[in-house]
């Protein structure tokens, strides 16, 4: 049995300046923002925000200048993720762009795709999703039915893609289809490939999914005979397994795995500044959620270092997704629901309904604790 | 700091251990009996001044250096007091009196003190003054605590041999401050050998034909508690770069952020380890209770998850701006 390693990273320089720019920046849009699109975190989704975001170089912002980056280090985004999602600002439209696809293409994309997509991710124009659940596939991802397959100048896509973050208000998706059958007596994994989906083509069906607040937050995206373009694939025919998990340690070990609810948390220690006999809860929330920035911080450094931290990332998520949707109760524990300020009490509201999700999105929190199992020797 | 230093360390206790200190160790320490072996193995090393400074003839090291190593104590379950020499070594020199050679220990006055009856001499912290006594001048009371370590109390003070006042930046109450950061770190470690201990039995024990390791149910429990014992570790290596940069005194939140992270995980941690080893891990002769009882202990000592919780909480209570602007504003931002 190994120990996992995190080393503890000192901020970039000129961090408290960028803080300071961000924040500046944020003061500036927060008068229009309801406490529910604070308490939607990267769920919220203003594409206006977003572009406004992309003027001031914050997205794709450690990508090369050339593609519409800014050559800033992954320490540095990390503080603007954290300035974001702290004040509750409606990242979404961005997000996704941000985090995976942007990053993805940049890595194995094409020159063309690297010049068609990523200045425009990065000017905050284009918004992606995700394309991997399916309604037969979730944990199970490699059992994914989608198929791309082969035709003249292309390829033609069928199937099925459900709980589409989005779906409905994004302009691509990058898709995790089935390109060659799965070899006979093989493994599963092989034979997938990402592909580009532009949401706009014909034989794409966009059904909405209200979720239990009400809100259209997720999709079933449906492919009827979608003709995909040669250039749609991404990186390597049948590498899409490989490809998709080689970046979870990106994906899973961000800021956003543990401040989704941190809005909530602000506002409750405003309303108890004065309750001494609610310092030693309230200490105790503030002590968790220091020691996951410090764990967050540690894996950003280390992807920085060109490392690759996924079970690191796996366990900051599970510890993180454990807070996050915890803290709803916390507040609750400390008072009465009808005794918050209204502000407090809406985002509360919110939160209690769409905290399962946290241990949902982005891998479960057993298949997360699966992970970490493995890594003990145990599977 | 250097993490290759820490690391050193660390491996250099390990290896003095390893043959001088294991459960019959532990078992005749809680029988009343000091580990000599042990004790002269790492005393070799001269790592009690570890965090004295280099003009006072130390090693000059920080905290964060030698977390570590108090991993590495802490995951043998603490056999000897050096953690306690060490902290007493640098209460001592920072109050401008030269740490005696010999065992050594320290306590805030008034609390009970770590290995009073083995230790040849004891600073006694009150306030800002140390005050450092020959342990024989001093008539104890002998205590221990759930894993029967010594903790015992002195008769209120005759006269010591040296005294001193601590730098402003210790703060009033750094022997409480040190024992939370010390406290941390071996509870950090002992968390990684019971995991290994509860790993192993996991790995090895069958029931139902296979390995209970193999049952989800049990694969789960032992991730939690892998990821509360990387919880505590790295909240205890934090705390000390904070105390490092800023001083005991100014590095309050962030000891206590790791005292709660520690006894958090202790407890969790202690659970699953019980849960797993079953029947087995409850007997006497079992090496796992040797460390979940000093779990349970180090939780208390230096202040318990409550004592910190209840400051930090006051601290951001009166925090002004937003919570998350008091947070950043405490990252140790290198100089331009």
């Amino acid at each position: 049995m190994t120990t996992l390693r995190f080393d503890l990273r000192d901020p970039p320089p000129g961090a408290a300046v960028l803080r300071a720019e961000v924040r500046a920046f944020l003061a500036g849009h927060a008068p229009g923002w309801t406490p529910e699109v604070r308490a939607r975190s990267w769920m919220g989704f203003d594409r206006d925000f977003s572009r406004a975001v992309g003027a001031r170089g914050w997205i794709g912002m450690c990508w090369p200048k050339h593609y519409g980056g800014a050559e800033r280090s992954f320490l540095e985004r990390n503080i603007v993720l954290e300035e974001m999602l702290a004040a509750g600002a409606p990242v979404g439209a961005h997000w996704i762009g941000d985090r995976q696809s942007g990053p993805l293409i940049l890595r194995l994309g094409t020159e063309a795709q690297r010049e068609k997509f990523l200045p425009r991710i990065a000017s905050g124009d284009f918004a992606f999703c995700i394309g991997l659940s399916e309604p037969d596939s979730g944990s199970d991802l490699a059992s994914l039915r989608t198929r791309a397959d082969r035709v003249d100048g292309g390829w033609k896509l069928n199937g099925r893609k459900i709980w589409t973050t989005f779906g409905h208000l994004c302009d691509w998706m990058i898709a995790l289809v089935r390109t060659s059958p799965a070899p006979e007596g093989g493994s599963k994994h092989q034979g997938l490939s990402q592909v580009l989906v532009d949401l706009k083509a014909p034989g794409v069906t966009i059904r909405p999914i209200r979720d239990l607040v009400g809100e259209q937050g997720f999709n079933e995206i449906t492919f009827d005979d979608v003709l995909l373009p040669e250039d749609a694939l991404v990186g390597q025919e049948g590498a899409g397994w490989a490809q998709a998990t080689s970046e979870l340690a990106f994906e899973r070990s961000g800021p956003d795995r543990y401040l989704s609810s941190h809005p909530l948390l602000e506002a409750g220690r405003d309303a108890l500044r004065e309750d001494a006999a609610a310092a030693p809860a309230l200490g105790r929330e503030v002590a968790r959620l220091w020691t996951l920035r410090a764990m967050s911080t540690a894996v950003a450094g280390m992807l920085q270092d060109g490392a690759d931290p996924v079970r690191q990332a796996a366990l900051v998520k599970d510890l993180g997704n454990d807070f996050e949707q915890a803290l709803p109760g916390a507040m609750r524990a400390l008072m009465d629901t009808d005794a918050m300020p209204e502000e407090m009490r809406r985002m509360h509201a919110y939160l209690t309904q769409i905290t399962p999700t946290f241990s949902l999105r982005g891998g479960t929190r057993e298949i997360m604790r699966g992970i970490i199992a493995r890594e003990l020797g145990l599977r | 700091m250097d993490a290759t230093i820490g690391a050193e360390l660390a491996d250099q206790v390990a290896r003095a251990l390893s043959g001088v200190a294991d459960v019959a160790t532990l078992r005749a320490l809680e029988a009343g009996a000091f580990p000599d072996a042990a004790w002269s193995a790492l005393d070799g090393l001269g790592l009690a001044t570890a965090l004295v400074p280099e003009a006072q003839g130390g090693a000059g090291l920080g905290l964060a250096d030698v977390v570590p190593l108090l991993e590495a104590l802490g995951h043998a379950g603490a056999p000897v007091p050096l953690a306690e020499g060490i902290g007493a070594a640098a209460l001592l020199a920072a109050a401008g009196i030269a740490p005696p050679d010999g065992v050594l220990t320290f306590a805030a006055a008034g609390a009970p003190v770590p290995w009073g009856r083995h230790a040849a001499h004891v600073a006694l912290v009150d306030g800002a003054r140390v005050a450092l006594h020959a342990a024989g001048s001093l008539r104890w009371t002998e205590a221990a605590n759930i894993a029967r370590e010594p903790r015992d109390t002195p008769a209120p003070a005759g006269v010591p041999i040296a005294e001193g006042t601590l730098p402003n930046v210790w703060g009033h109450d750094a022997a409480r401050a040190l024992t939370a950061v010390i406290r941390s770190a071996q509870i950090a470690g002992a968390l990684q050998a019971a995991l290994a201990l509860a790993v192993e039995h996991a790995r090895t024990r069958k029931q139902f034909g296979r390995p209970i390791g193999a049952f989800q149910a049990v694969q789960q429990q032992l991730a939690v508690f892998a990821a509360e014992a990387s919880a505590a570790s790295v909240a205890a290596a934090a705390a000390a770069r904070a105390a490092d940069a800023r001083g005991l005194a100014e590095a309050a939140f962030e000891i206590g952020c790791a005292k709660v992270a520690g006894g958090e995980a202790a407890a969790k941690g202690a659970a699953v380890a019980h849960q797993v080893l079953a029947a087995m891990g409850i007997t006497e002769e079992h090496a796992l209770h040797h460390l979940t009882r000093r779990l349970w202990s180090w939780r208390e000592e230096g202040g318990s998850e409550r004592f910190w919780a209840a400051r930090i909480g006051t601290i951001v209570q009166g925090a002004q701006g937003p919570l998350w602007g008091f947070l950043t504003s405490r990252d140790q931002e290198p100089a331009a």
